[in-house]
C-alpha cells in the first residue's frame, strides 16, 4: 500500500497574501466552521483531477466572500446571490473554463434564488456548492431561508415560525423538479464519515465540469459556531441530529454517464462572415453624398394600421438611398398608435437630416379621414395632400389654396390585381407628381429591395406602381 | 463601402458584432427589445454568444462574468432595466472591468410609458449605483452613430477599463436611416495581464471590488477619480452648428439635438443668429468648451431636452452661472418640438433686443 502524505493540496495556496495579517496561513473562518474543511475538500478535487489551471472560483458576498484568499486559480467576486449569473457569463465566454460558484443559504436560496434556479434550468455548465448553515453568518446571525421550524436567530429570537416566516427552503430538492441539473447531492461536513461522502460528491461535481457536461449542485450542511451560539460539539450534534432531519442526505440524480459533453463552439470574428450576414455584397447602395441644392422634402403618410402606412415610407425612404439622398424614417409609436391610426415621417434631403420628425409636410398621404383632419393644416403651402377617395368628399378639410388629389388607391391596386396594394398605388401617385424628385427607377428598385424575400411581390407591386402612374398621368391636372 | 437603410437598434448590433462583442446578454423591455432580437438572430450565426437573461440583474451580471473573462460583452435596455442594474455597473467600475451598456430611454418615473424621454441622464452620466464611479457615456443622435459610439464604446472601455454606455432613446431606437457599415471587424483578445480566462496563464488573477483597509479603498477610490480626470481631458467630444456669431445657443443631444439642428436653420432664415452646440459625450461633459462660449461673448443658452432639465444643470455648473440657461424641455414620452424651441428662441431674441 503506498504511503499516503497528508498535505495542502497544490490548488490551496500555502500562505494566504491575499488575507493579509500576522497569521498567513490561518483562515478568516471561525473555529468549527464548515467552510475550511470544505474549501480544502474542492482545492483536493481539482488536484485529482488536475483541472487546477482551467478553474475560476466566484466567490459570493457572504463568509465565503473571501474565497479567493485561499483558492490557487483565478477568482472572481461578485454581488449578492449573482454568482450563477455571472458563471454564466464566465462559462459562455469560455468553454473550456470550470467555473465553479461558492454560496451560502442567504446569498444563494434568498437574494440569488432567480439566478440560481434559471442557471440550474438552463443547464449552464457551472458547479454550485451551497453551504447551508441555516443561518446569515457574515451579516450577523439573521434568519436564513433555510433556518429550521423552532430554530433561534438574531431575527426570529423566539424561534422561526411557519406562521411568521414560512418553511424552511429545500434547494435540492427543488432544483431536482428540473430537467437541465446534471448532478445533484446533499452532504455533511458534520464529521469524518460525513466528509468523506461530501468530498465524493464534490469531485463529482467538478468531474461533470472537467468533462463539460453542464450543471452540478452540492448543498453542504454546514456548522455555524459562532452564530447559532454552540459549542464545536454541540454544532455537530445539531447538524446530525436536527438538520439532517429536516435536510436528508442523498443524491437526488446523477445523469453524468448518459450526459454528452456540451461544447460551445469558438465565435468567429471575420469581417467576410459579418458582411455575408448583412448580404452587403448584393444589397446596399453607395453612401449617401451632399447635394446642397436639393433642398428638404418632409413626407408625412398617415392612415389605419394595416394600411401600409409605415412600409410606404420605407418604400419612399429606400428609393431615397439608393439615389444617395440623406433620408430618415420615423414612425409615430406610442399613445399615437392608440385608436389604430398610424403615421411616419420620411425626410429626404440633400444635407444632413436636422428633425426626422416632419411637422409642416410638403407631401401629406392620408388613408382614411382622422389622418386628414389630423395633419391637413400643417401641410406647407405649396404641398400637396393625396387621399384615398374612399374617405368621401373632403373638400372642406383641404385648406384653401393647397393643391390636393383624391386617389382611388384600393381600386388602382385591385384592377392591376393587387387586394393590398393601395399603398404601392399611392406611391405611384407620388411619384407621378414629381414632388419627390427621385426617378422612376428608384421606386422600382425600392420595390425590387421591398420584396427581396417574396419575389413573387415584385412584378405585381410594379404592376399597380406603373397603374397609378398612369392613372395619374390622366387625372391630375 | 456599403450602405443600407437600418433601424437605430439594428444598427446597435451592427456595431457590436463588427466591434468584436462576442456575448450580448439581455432582458426584453420596450422599446430596447429589438437590440436584443437582433442579437438574437445575429449573434449564433458567427458562434457568438447570447443569452436572453431572467432579469436585467443577472444580465448585467452575466456580462460582469464574461467582462471578467476579458472578452467583449454587452446588455441593452431602458430606463427601469437600467435601474434594476445599476447594482452590476455599480461592480464593473469596481472591479474596474470594460462592458457596453445602451439605454434606449423611455419616460418615467416608475412604469411611466414606452414613449422616448431623456429623463435617465443623471442615473447613467452621474454613475447612478452606489459609490464614487462614473460610466463613459456617449451620446448618439443618428443611426450612424447608434453603430459607430458602440463600436466606440467598446473600445474606450477597454482603454480605460470602465463601463460605457450608448445612451440613446426610443426615437433613435426606433427611426430608420442609410447605415455605412463599418469597415472592418476587431478580432479581439483577452488581456491576460488582468482577465480570468480559466487558464494557467491568467490563474493567478483576480476580478474583485472588496478592499476591507478604508484606507486602501480610499486610495482605490482616488485612483479612480484620477481615472476619470484623464478621460475628462482626453476623450470629451461634441458637435457645433453654425455657433460661430451665435448670440443663442442652444445646447442638446440626442434626439433633441436634431430638433434643434432645424431650429436653428429656421432661426436663421429669420434673422436670428442661434447655434447649436451638441455634446457627444456627457461624461466627459464638454464643459470646458461650453465655458469658453459663455467667456467669448455675450449669449444665452438653451438646454433643450426630454427631462426635468438634468442636463441643464451640468451646463450651468460648466459655465459658473455666467450667463442665462434657459430651458425647453418636454416630459412623458412627449418628443421637443420645433415650435416649442422656436418660442423659446423668439423669446430670448425679443428680450435681448
Amino acid at each position: 500500500m503506498a504511503e499516503k502524505v497528508i498535505k495542502r493540496p497544490d490548488s490551496m495556496y500555502s500562505e494566504f497574501a491575499r488575507k493579509g495579517g500576522a497569521a498567513p496561513t490561518a483562515t478568516h473562518y471561525c473555529p468549527g466552521c464548515g467552510h475550511g474543511i470544505i474549501h480544502k475538500l474542492i482545492a483536493e478535487a481539482m488536484d485529482e483531477l488536475d483541472i487546477q489551471d482551467r478553474s475560476v472560483m466566484i466567490s459570493p458576498v457572504g463568509c465565503a466572500v473571501f474565497a479567493y484568499y485561499y483558492f490557487d486559480c483565478g477568482n472572481l467576486q461578485v454581488a449578492h446571490g449573482r454568482a450563477p449569473a455571472v458563471g454564466t457569463g464566465m462559462s459562455r465566454a469560455r468553454d473550456d473554463a470550470v467555473v465553479m460558484a461558492y454560496q451560502g443559504d442567504g446569498d444563494l436560496a434568498s437574494i440569488g434564488l432567480n439566478e440560481t434556479i434559471q442557471t440550474a434550468n438552463r443547464g449552464e455548465k457551472v458547479a454550485v456548492f451551497f453551504v447551508n448553515n441555516t443561518v446569515y453568518g457574515m451579516t450577523g446571525g439573521q434568519m436564513a431561508p433555510t433556518t429550521m421550524i423552532g430554530e433561534k436567530t438574531v431575527t426570529c429570537p423566539e424561534g422561526r415560525t411557519a406562521e411568521q416566516a414560512g418553511y424552511p427552503l429545500h434547494m435540492a430538492e427543488l432544483l431536482n423538479e428540473l430537467k437541465a441539473p446534471v448532478f445533484i447531492e446533499r452532504v455533511s461536513v458534520s464529521d469524518i464519515g460525513h466528509i468523506r461522502k461530501a468530498k465524493k460528491a464534490i469531485s463529482k461535481a467538478l468531474k461533470v465540469q472537467k468533462e463539460s457536461k453542464g450543471y452540478a449542485f452540492v448543498e453542504i450542511l454546514a456548522a455555524c459556531p459562532t452564530n447559532l451560539r454552540q459549542s464545536s460539539e454541540e454544532s455537530i450534534r445539531f447538524i446530525n441530529n436536527q438538520v439532517e432531519k429536516e435536510f436528508p442526505l442523498k443524491n437526488f440524480r446523477d445523469i453524468s454517464d448518459c450526459t454528452v459533453p456540451l461544447f460551445r463552439g469558438a465565435s468567429d470574428f471575420s469581417k467576410k462572415s459579418l458582411d455575408n450576414i448583412f448580404n452587403l455584397e448584393k444589397d446596399s447602395s453607395l453612401d449617401s453624398v451632399d447635394t446642397p441644392n436639393f433642398g428638404d422634402i418632409g413626407i408625412k403618410i398617415a392612415g389605419f394600421g394595416g394600411q401600409g402606412v409605415l412600409s410606404m415610407g420605407l418604400m419612399v425612404a429606400r428609393a431615397a438611398c439608393d439615389e444617395q439622398y440623406h433620408v430618415s424614417w420615423y414612425p409615430s409609436y406610442g399613445p399615437e398608435q392608440r385608436g389604430g391610426t398610424s403615421n411616419c415621417s420620411v425626410v429626404i434631403s440633400g444635407e444632413a437630416i436636422g428633425s426626422p420628425i416632419v411637422y409642416e409636410p410638403d407631401i401629406l398621404v392620408a388613408f382614411n379621414q382622422p389622418s386628414l383632419e389630423k395633419f391637413a393644416s400643417d401641410v406647407k403651402k405649396d404641398g400637396v395632400i393625396i387621399y384615398d377617395s374612399t374617405v368621401g368628399n373632403c373638400d372642406h378639410i383641404i385648406p384653401e389654396g393647397i393643391k390636393s388629389i383624391s386617389v382611388p388607391a384600393t381600386k388602382i391596386a385591385m384592377d392591376a390585381g393587387s387586394k393590398k396594394g393601395a399603398n404601392t398605388a399611392m406611391l405611384g401617385i407620388m411619384l407621378a407628381t414629381g414632388r419627390t424628385k427621385l426617378p422612376p427607377e428608384a421606386f422600382n428598385k425600392a420595390l425590387d429591395e421591398t420584396f427581396i424575400n417574396k419575389p413573387k411581390l415584385i412584378p405585381l407591386n410594379k404592376k399597380v406602381l406603373n397603374a397609378a402612374v398612369k392613372w395619374a398621368e390622366k387625372n391630375i391636372k | 463601402m456599403a450602405t443600407q437603410l437600418i433601424k437605430g437598434n439594428t444598427a446597435v448590433i451592427i456595431g457590436a458584432l463588427y466591434a468584436g462583442c462576442d456575448c450580448f446578454f439581455g432582458y426584453p423591455i420596450t422599446p430596447a427589445s429589438e437590440i436584443l432580437h437582433e442579437a438574437s438572430a445575429h449573434f449564433p450565426k458567427v458562434g457568438r454568444k447570447f443569452v436572453q437573461a431572467e432579469s436585467e440583474e443577472a444580465a448585467i451580471n452575466m456580462v460582469y462574468g464574461a467582462a471578467a473573462a476579458g472578452h467583449r460583452s454587452m446588455t441593452a435596455s431602458s430606463g427601469p432595466g437600467i435601474s434594476l442594474k445599476q447594482e452590476g455597473i455599480s461592480y464593473l467600475a469596481g472591479s474596474e472591468l470594460p462592458a457596453v451598456i445602451v439605454d434606449i430611454m423611455r419616460a418615467g418615473p416608475g412604469l411611466g410609458n414606452i414613449g422616448p424621454e431623456q429623463g435617465d441622464y443623471t442615473q447613467v452620466v452621474k454613475g447612478g449605483g452606489h459609490g464614487n464611479f462614473k460610466n463613459i457615456v456617449l451620446a448618439p443622435n443618428s443611426v450612424q452613430e447608434m453603430c459607430d459610439m458602440t463600436i466606440q464604446a467598446f473600445d474606450l472601455s477597454f482603454k480605460y477599463l470602465n463601463p460605457a454606455f450608448v445612451l440613446s432613446d426610443g426615437v433613435l431606437g426606433q427611426m430608420v436611416e442609410p447605415l455605412k457599415f463599418p469597415e472592418k471587424s476587431i478580432s479581439p483578445e483577452p488581456d491576460e495581464s488582468w482577465a480570468v480566462c480559466g487558464n494557467a496563464e491568467t490563474k493567478h488573477n483576480l476580478v474583485s471590488s472588496i478592499f476591507l483597509d478604508f484606507d486602501q479603498l480610499e486610495e482605490f477610490n482616488f485612483q479612480l477619480q484620477e481615472k476619470y480626470d484623464v478621460i475628462q481631458n482626453s476623450e470629451f467630444d461634441y458637435e457645433e452648428y453654425k455657433i460661430k456669431d451665435a448670440s443663442i445657443i442652444l445646447v442638446s443631444y440626442g434626439i433633441s439635438s436634431r430638433i434643434c439642428r432645424s431650429a436653428v436653420d429656421v432661426a436663421r432664415q429669420d434673422g436670428i443668429e442661434v447655434g447649436l452646440f451638441r455634446p457627444k459625450t456627457l461624461f466627459p461633459f464638454p464643459g470646458k468648451e461650453l465655458l469658453e462660449l459663455a467667456r467669448s461673448r455675450k449669449c444665452t443658452f438653451i438646454s433643450v431636452e426630454m427631462s426635468n432639465g438634468q442636463m441643464r444643470e451640468d451646463i450651468l455648473a460648466s459655465i459658473m452661472y455666467s450667463r442665462p440657461v434657459e430651458l425647453v424641455n418636454r416630459m412623458g414620452g412627449n418628443i421637443v418640438t420645433l415650435d416649442g424651441v422656436m418660442k423659446k428662441v423668439y423669446e430670448v431674441a425679443d428680450r435681448e433686443n
